[in-house]
């Protein structure tokens, strides 16, 4: 038998279709955004933690949540980031063009933060600190991409 | 009470961008015959198998079937761990807690990643959450910057320190000869004018992304002192988790809870009240130059706001007062699977005086730390001594 020294990569394409049950406290914040283009956040009685997403439980009192608070659509930077290291959209399979801004965005009234796009891809401009307001897209389907992305506000 | 553990031998596989020459079981088994040559083991003497490893990169389900051709590992008990950039070092907890609870005596941890067999950008996607997080995601390089920017706000660190750090791990490496990443020569400027991935990361304050296995050979402390002159002892390992979605803590990178908790928690457990005095050396995981100077002040090494300056006085270099990577650490070889393993590995060198060129001389405390899954901390404290 002749020995080689070839390497041979055989290639595999998966395609994998998933559905996520979203539950009863994820159900409801959707629904809400969805109906109304309203944010809900949920409060824990004992730290008083505003959490988005909601949650049946605290994860630090580990005490059940259960009031339903209204959280604004603005809030503020506490991470940003403007990519251009090309990446694939988990939601396409396609190459997301860049660059893009991203950011971690605390919302007035929560307490807890949130990553989504940011309408700004001038590294100068998006900058941790800045005051943003969510883009709620006019036809929405009740997940994450009924808020477009938020954009800078002052 | 408790069995003692120690350490009595490591192997690691030479890590590259592209092991083509192998698949994944010859990678491992490449791995596997150097630890158990060098602790002086036979197979029959392993009790029991551990192995880390993150399917979703080789998209294979059931890496342990691989365990009998790779490792050695037939009719033998085996568990497999799966805890992201943590696995290496749950797999190595695991394996204490095992012997420390008197179950096995002797166990062989395995961790390996073959990274060029996959997509790993897209395989890090699945970490977010698929409601809520999965539609922003921007892997591992978009995410550490978001992280970083946060950590910049804070003040007292420039992207001149995290150059710093990216050159300190790249001339640590090149004196490693398993190290990936050979770069004896790169200066701060060849850093700071690398590619810009995303504000502030660029290319060079990145981990690459690596194949290669690493094995570890844990032991009863009865069997140590008769197999191994130098053994390095697990004297304390601790995990702590994070909140489950990303920005439920929203200053991550700046504040990095998990790693604050353990930290504090395993140096309670050794009786270590000043860390940065008290330990002889430090391999942790950091995967970007900038989650580097964060760990120093979530690890107790400086006072936050502070890590700047620990870089800029050469503390954590070689021949500093806290040597941290002299391996060349994650910033130099990421295999993932075994990543968070081959910092307890290079640890327990250090301890046992067999890193040849990259030693650092007269270690008898050494810290390891896994980081990853979702923000989740493992931290062990390997002694010459127990
Ligand atoms: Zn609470």
């Amino acid at each position: 038998m002749a020995k080689t020294d070839e390497v041979i990569r055989v290639p595999f394409l998966m395609k994998m279709e998933y559905r996520y049950a979203l539950g009863a406290y994820a159900s409801r914040f959707f629904q809400e955004l969805k109906d109304h283009g309203r944010l809900f956040g949920i409060r824990c009685p004992e730290c008083e933690r505003v959490y988005i997403p909601p949650r049946p439980v605290c994860g630090i009192c580990f005490v059940e949540t259960g009031e339903w608070v209204p959280v604004s659509d603005e809030g503020v930077l506490v991470g940003a980031t403007v990519v251009r290291l090309p990446f694939i959209d988990p939601m396409t399979g396609e190459r997301r063009p860049v660059p893009y801004g991203m950011g971690i965005i605390r919302l007035d009234g929560a307490s807890t933060a949130m990553y989504h796009f940011v309408d700004e891809t001038d590294d100068a401009k998006l900058k941790v600190g800045r005051r943003v307001k969510a883009r709620i897209r006019a036809n929405r389907k009740g997940n994450m991409r009924d808020i477009e992305c938020f954009e800078l506000v002052d | 009470m408790p069995q003692k553990v120690a350490i009595i031998g490591t192997g690691q596989t030479k890590h590259a961008a592209k092991r083509t020459d192998v698949n994944i079981r010859e990678l491992v088994n490449e791995a596997v015959t150097r630890a158990l040559i060098d602790a002086e083991v036979q197979l029959d003497e392993i009790d029991a198998i551990m192995i880390g490893n993150m399917e979703p990169f080789e998209g294979f389900m059931f890496p342990e079937h691989w365990a009998v051709e790779g490792w050695g590992g037939y009719l033998k008990p085996s568990v497999k761990f799966n805890t992201g950039g943590t696995v290496g070092t749950t797999t190595i907890a695991a394996s204490y807690y095992y012997i420390a609870a008197g179950i096995y005596d002797t166990v062989l941890a395995i961790g390996f990643e073959k990274q060029s067999d996959g997509h790993t950008q897209t395989a890090i996607t699945t970490v977010g959450d698929p409601v809520w997080e999965r539609t922003m995601m921007a892997g591992a390089v978009g995410n550490f910057a978001l992280m970083a920017s946060t950590f910049i706000a804070e003040g007292g660190v420039t992207d001149e320190h995290a150059a710093k750090v990216a050159v300190k791990a790249r001339h640590n490496g090149a004196r490693n000869v398993n190290a990936h990443l050979q770069m004896p020569d790169l200066k701060v400027e060849d850093v700071m004018k690398s590619e810009l991935l995303s504000w502030p990361v660029r290319k060079l304050d990145m981990c690459p992304q690596s194949d290669g296995a690493v094995a570890v050979v844990l032991t009863a402390d009865h069997l140590a002192k008769k197999r191994c002159a130098r053994p390095a002892w697990i004297r304390a390992v601790t995990t702590a988790h994070e909140q489950q979605y990303m920005g439920d803590s929203p200053k991550r990178l700046a504040v990095m809870r998990s790693q604050t908790a353990a930290s504090r928690r395993l140096y309670k457990m050794v009786g270590i009240t000043n860390p940065r005095k008290e330990l002889d050396v430090a391999e942790i995981y950091e995967v970007a130059s900038w989650a580097e100077l964060a760990m120093y002040q979530n690890l107790g090494f400086c006072e936050p706001g502070e890590a700047g300056k620990l870089i800029d006085e050469g503390v954590t270099l070689m021949g500093g007062e806290l040597p941290v990577n002299p391996s060349g650490g994650v910033l130099c070889t990421n295999p993932i699977g075994a990543t968070a393993m081959i910092r307890v590995a290079e640890a327990a060198l250090q301890v046992m005086g067999k890193a040849g060129e990259h030693q650092v001389p007269n270690v008898k405390t050494a810290l390891a730390t896994g980081y990853g899954g979702n923000a989740w901390t493992d931290a062990m404290i390997l002694s010459a001594s127990f």
